[in-house]
């Protein structure tokens, strides 16, 4: 497998490092097949791409998957924004025991439904 | 090997399918929501459950079959739906835990109740659907709105009673196994023991047992001590039909690890490896992104296993690991647009498929609402199209063809006028009949073969 060194930027301590994907020249080929014409095609597009070391980043992002917030106080604004927008009203519960007396749990409803119910049940 | 297809009217004896019901909104305008993540038909195929990514569970149930009306099976009506999962904060990474239901297995049916698992990236719930069809009537203290007498105007005193009430069907979350997974979870499976089941995230394989949630085995953990030198993640995992011992897991190289319990508690060694060796100047940057396979299921017999990689469907005998006994292509025009795929993403889709229940015909979607199944016998294959201009009852869906160059014949699609935001990413075959359920993006098909 092909071995290239790269130095360090700040200590300039040197490394030996194994990309996980190199690039073949489409050489004069009788039959250049599908696949390397598109490996062609992208490589003429993104000239950097597959040439970084150190780990496939294709796993990487995927094992990190999910959006990032700064902090939970970010998440629950952004939350609190997405609500605002999406959620029709629900209208009052008829069902629903008040002011006669103290609830007890058999009156409540079973469950809390989906204020937005699938539209697979609709 | 068998690697030719014949395109013919159909799969299997020549079934012919007709469009039965379609389940969701009409309209194009797709809420994120409303995104269908996973269906599965229970092991009678009387209920078929459906996730999505708003994490919403909807159950539909087949209607008894109606004696006059012989000439078709019972419809899936609604029969429960619930709210599985909703959306946490990882407050340690910063991250949004999505409540998308990534998979729905179901319990085999022990009692009045059904049970099935649902599992989001990092939590897997226990639901028990129950029917309630009686209510107590006639309290000594109570009114039947709830409200309390007054005691003092109590003059005799009665026995309650079970009187009928309007069916009431309710989803109760019976156990939470949490906190067990540090990555995605992708699979989980349940084993034929009806005890225990597990569940796969990217790097680790866990064993519950079904009563017990505060615990669970690691039974496979291929995390490398340093993770530079991650090089494949686990995609798909499921237990052995039969055999309780025996599991596979599939990874993003396109390899399958079987893997018996009996052999250590920790499976990282596997019992046999199957992979399809390369032809290593075929090489190219795509290869490894289009063999990483995105489902694996067992045939129901055990014999066999099915593999989905990007472009193809491969059949594997569980006694010989060194090649697949059948590969279909699934849509090998995509070959020459890798290219775009891979720019728009699509190359990272992941694909289902699935067995019939006597095991002969495979089934698996691709773009456009396409829909592809595989008559394993007969060697033919067919294209149809989940759409809601084919839904007359009773007419036999026109099967498609995509013309990957050159001249277009009339009727055909030619690959560049593929729609690809519309994939058929899940797809469910009834156990026991001839009727399937397809997924699109925001809709559910339900698919018939026509009786006469």
């Amino acid at each position: 497998m092909l071995c290239y060194s790269i130095r360090c930027v700040f200590c300039g301590a040197e490394e030996l490092s194994t990309p996980l994907f190199v690039f073949q020249d489409v050489q004069e080929k009788e039959t250049v097949t599908p696949e390397r014409a598109e490996e062609a095609k992208l490589k003429a597009k993104y000239p950097n791409l597959g040439q970084k070391p150190g780990g496939s980043d294709f796993l990487m992002k995927r094992l990190q998957k999910g959006q990032k917030y700064f902090d939970s106080g970010d998440y629950n604004m952004a939350k609190a924004k997405m609500k605002n927008k999406q959620l029709p009203s629900a209208g009052p519960d008829k069902n629903l025991v008040t002011g006669d007396h103290i609830p007890t749990p058999q009156d409540l409803p079973q469950r809390k439904s989906s204020l937005v119910t699938s539209k697979l049940a609709g | 090997m068998q690697e030719a297809c014949r395109q013919g009217a159909g799969g299997g004896n020549d079934i012919q399918w007709c469009f039965s019901q379609v389940k969701g909104a009409v309209d194009d305008d797709v809420a994120e929501a409303d995104i269908i993540s996973t269906v599965e038909f229970n092991h009678s195929g009387e209920l078929l459950a459906t996730g999505d990514k708003g994490g919403r569970v909807v159950i539909f149930q087949q209607e008894q079959e109606n004696k006059t009306q012989s000439h078709s099976r019972g419809e899936y009506n609604v029969y429960s739906t619930f709210q599985s999962h909703e959306p946490e904060f990882d407050y340690l990474k910063s991250l949004e835990i999505e409540e998308k239901i990534n998979k729905i297995r179901w319990l085999p049916q022990k009692n009045a109740a059904q049970f099935l698992l649902s599992t989001n990236d990092k939590t897997i719930k226990l639901w028990k659907i129950s029917e309630r069809d009686k209510r107590p009537e006639g309290y000594n203290l109570k009114e039947e709105d709830g409200r309390y007498r007054d005691p003092t105007t109590v003059t005799t005193l009665r026995v309650p009673v079970f009187r009928p009430m309007d069916l009431m069907v309710e989803a109760s979350p019976r156990r939470i196994f949490a906190n067990a997974h540090t990555y995605h979870i992708n699979s989980i499976s349940i084993n034929s023991d009806y005890e225990t089941y597990l569940s796969a995230d990217d790097l680790r394989i866990n064993l519950w047992h079904l009563e017990i949630t505060d615990r669970s085995f690691n039974i496979v953990d291929i995390k490398p001590a340093n993770m530079e030198e991650l090089t494949e993640v686990i995609t798909a995992a499921e237990f052995h039909p039969n055999s309780c011992n025996t599991f596979v897991y599939s990874s993003s190289k396109g390899t399958i690890r079987l893997c018996d319990m009996r052999a250590s508690a920790l499976c990282d060694r596997h019992s046999k490896l199957f992979e399809e060796p390369e032809d290593p100047s075929n090489r190219s940057f795509f290869s490894e992104i289009i063999s990483s396979i995105s489902d694996v299921k067992f045939s129901h017999s055990g014999r066999y296993m099915m593999t989905r990689d990007y472009l193809s469907v491969k059949i594997w005998d569980l006694n010989m690991e060194n090649r697949p006994v059948e590969t279909y292509q699934v849509h090998e025009y995509l070959r020459s647009k890798l290219c775009s795929l891979y720019e728009n993403d699509c190359i990272f889709d992941k694909f289902e498929c699935c067995w019939n229940g006597s095991d002969s015909i495979v089934m698996t979607g691709s773009y456009n609402n396409f829909f592809r199944m595989f008559d394993r016998n007969t060697k033919r294959d067919i294209t149809l199209e989940a759409s809601r201009e084919n839904n007359k009852p009773r007419t036999v869906l026109k099967p498609r063809k995509v013309c990957a160059s050159g001249k277009r014949k009339k009727d055909e699609i030619s690959v560049d006028s593929l729609d690809f935001n519309k994939k058929i990413l899940h797809t469910a075959w009834h156990p026991k009949e001839n009727i399937i359920a397809v997924a699109t993006t925001n809709n559910l098909y339900i698919f018939q073969d026509k009786m006469n």
